[in-house]
């Protein structure tokens, strides 16, 4: 088991027919990804990739009973296209597109806050490579053969740092159970804690990793849940120790606006509560090995 | 993306906000023609820099005569400004605002922010303005007020009235508290801002509310769909390496070290600078060039990081997904043979295609030192850098002694 998505969870991809959603989508079908179709305004009724194409969400939902979404659409409709899938029914929803306007997410935020718990949508990115439960199924635009199936979860802002992560846990025969980009927008659909909350619940995952970053207290929160609410040890990587306050540092997100925020503060605040702490960004697989081997 | 306090001026009072009379001018004289049309008997002269605390680092003047205008603009025009909030580098003052002396009879804080942690428009107020917000914060948090607005709801009279009330407002200017408020609000939900921020706000002898300063900070996101706002970007505010790079759609950060990166991810960016210094270097700069490194953008990229005449040493890392190793090294070879590279160059390549990427740098014949892992890489930069510095010093020593 893994959380989220599995090889049975029937996905589809919303922004099928572009040239980016048409790559990812191919490869996560020849990952083995359980993709029953896509949707593009205008274009339903035909086949793509060898799958139907939908004008809408719902019709997907409906016809072949699509659980799981990606979105590739761009970012002046990316927010509409979310709160189209949360609309139809569809449980799990991760959103690829880089650059959506804050304003648009608050909104979409405020959207879903509209549904009770039980029926929300959940929602990752956006701004995010996705999510892996390496040997299931891929719902994102990763490199799939970096991860090995295994038992450590993986919930982390940015893209290529989770796959270096998976590098150096694969390269010491560390598995991981399902990797879970957030994204590095301010406004994320989950949170490191909401990801957590779904990893303690899972029985195949043993110890959870976080990669965290410099801007927004997301990280502390994660710590105060994993103290409070959680039996299965929380390793931690902040990265950002040389960034500078007050920029921007590459996602809208990573940015130091004010206290509690940089790497080293963070760093501290974790540390107080309980989390694993990798000392560099080279050690995050050395790290979860030792608290593994201290596990048994 | 910020804007200058006379352009959040001008738009505010789009929005009703009051603001004192006043006028941008490009060189002295423009100046004084501003003081002219103004009319009174005192100005103030106002640096127009993307910072605050300009008065600490002496960028706003207040005037009696025309003279003394002509001084002001004089002395601020051309000059490099540096404040607590711009770095030791310092922002250029290309224009300056004239405005209308203000009699104060009490100073507040407003400001409107898109707080990321609650996911809605927060409104922050205190009955003491003037001083830096995050001063107050620390001395008195309990005078900091906040209201938080429902995104599907707006902002409510309610809400309004109960800021104005905690600005610490008289009965009698109210109901012109409340307006302002409002302006504000719905400044920053039409035109996407992230923070709005006016301090201070003052209620002048005369009895009207004035915005004495204002500050904008634009969701660079939403520019797409925000033409008018952004045409007013300043690039003279901006670090020019940033503004190449932002036109190749590069992201860059120009910063204090001497080991340039071009990197791809900004969160392994962010943490192959911390092992630059966790190995004893200092990173130049932040760069990501993102998911499709093509040989042309690994050229631009390379062209800015050299740029940066600091630079000792230079490493590459990049962690390939979508994107291929073998593909990588080829626009790294290129690069490197078309720049013709006069420092160390250290390329740590990984994931889809690695076999061939490596194999391609090795069969290049050039002198690129290879990694491995992300902690090899940044010790083999940091000791190339290390090794060219010592050299410098030698040859800088052995001139000295001839």
């Amino acid at each position: 088991m893994a959380i989220l998505i599995n090889k049975s969870t029937r996905i589809i991809v919303q922004g099928f027919t572009g040239k980016i959603g048409s790559f990812h989508a191919q490869d996560m079908i020849n990952y083995g990804s359980n993709v029953v179709g896509g949707v593009t305004p205008g274009k339903g009724g035909q086949q793509h990739l060898g799958k139907p194409v939908f004008n809408t969400v719902r019709q997907a939902v409906r016809d072949v009973g699509a659980e799981a979404s990606i979105i590739f659409v761009p970012p002046a409709s990316a927010a509409d296209s979310i709160m189209e899938a949360a609309d139809a029914g569809i449980r799990y929803c991760v959103a690829i597109t880089d650059g959506i306007p804050t304003q648009d997410m608050m909104t979409v935020k405020n959207f879903l806050r509209g549904y009770c718990k039980e029926d929300r949508m959940m929602l990752t990115g956006p701004n995010c490579a996705g999510t892996i439960s390496p040997g299931e199924a891929m719902l994102g635009i990763m490199p799939g053969h970096i991860y090995m199936r295994g038992n450590v979860g993986v919930v982390g802002r940015s893209g290529t740092l989770g796959y270096e992560a998976a590098d150096q846990m694969k390269a010491l025969g560390i598995g991981i159970s399902t990797s879970v980009g957030i994204g590095g927008d301010p406004i994320n659909g989950s949170s490191h804690r909401d990801v957590l909350e779904r990893f303690e619940q899972d029985k195949d995952t043993k110890v959870v990793l976080m990669i965290g970053e410099i801007g927004g207290q997301q990280e502390i929160e994660a710590g105060i849940f994993a103290r409070e609410h959680m039996s299965k040890p929380l390793v931690a990587y902040i990265a950002g120790l040389t960034a500078p306050q007050g920029r921007r540092m590459g996602h809208a997100g990573a940015i130091i606006s004010s206290a509690g925020e940089s790497a080293a503060e963070k760093v501290a605040m974790l540390r107080e509560l309980g989390v694993t702490i990798c000392p560099t960004p080279s050690a995050m697989g050395e790290t979860v090995a030792k608290v593994l081997a201290g596990m048994n | 993306m910020d804007i200058h306090e006379y352009q959040a001026k001008e738009i505010l009072a789009g929005y009703g906000v009051r603001i004192a009379e006043g006028g941008v001018a490009h060189s002295p004289e423009e100046a004084v023609q501003r003081a002219r049309e103004i009319g009174g008997n005192i100005w103030v002269v106002k640096a127009q820099i993307h910072s605050g605390a300009r008065g600490k680092a002496g960028g706003i003047k207040v005037c009696k005569t025309h003279q003394q205008v002509e001084d002001a603009a004089d002395d601020l025009l051309g000059k490099i400004l540096v404040t607590q909030q711009t770095g030791p580098a310092g922002k250029i003052c290309a224009r300056v605002y004239v405005e209308a002396g203000t009699d104060i009879a009490k100073e507040m804080y407003l400001c409107i922010v898109v707080d990321r942690s609650s996911e809605r428009v927060v409104l922050v107020g205190s009955a003491q303005g003037g001083m830096e917000i995050e001063e107050l914060a620390e001395t008195d948090p309990d005078a900091i007020k906040k209201v938080y607005v429902e995104p599907a709801v707006g902002l409510r009279d309610f809400q309004a009235r109960k800021m104005a009330f905690s600005l610490g407002v008289d009965d009698a200017h109210f109901n012109q508290a409340v307006k302002i408020i409002k302006g504000c609000y719905r400044a920053l939900r039409d035109l996407d801002a992230n923070m709005l921020e006016i301090n201070p706000l003052v209620l002048t002898r005369g009895g009207e509310l004035v915005a004495l300063d204002a500050k904008m900070n634009f969701d660079t996101n939403a520019m797409f769909r925000r033409r008018e706002i952004s045409e007013l970007r300043d690039t003279s505010q901006i670090d020019p390496r940033e503004v190449a790079a932002a036109d190749h759609d590069l992201n860059y950060i120009g910063l204090d070290g001497d080991i340039g990166c071009m990197i791809n991810g900004a969160g392994l960016a962010m943490a192959t600078m911390d092992m630059i210094k966790l190995a004893g270097g200092e990173p130049a700069n932040f760069l990501d060039v993102g998911g499709g490194a093509s040989a042309e953008r690994t050229e631009k990229a390379f062209r800015l990081v050299l740029a940066d005449k600091n630079v000792k040493a230079m490493l590459v890392n990049i962690f390939a997904g979508i994107n291929r190793c073998d593909w990588i090294a080829e626009g790294v070879v290129h690069a490197a043979r078309k720049i013709d590279m006069k420092v160390p160059l250290i390329v740590r390549l990984s994931g889809t295609n690695v076999e061939a990427g490596r194999r391609i740098i090795a069969e290049s014949g050039l002198p690129i030192i290879v990694a491995e892992t992300l902690a090899d890489a940044a010790e083999k930069a940091v000791k190339a850098r290390n090794e060219v510095v010592a050299r410098e010093n030698s040859t800088s020593q052995s001139r000295g002694n001839a």
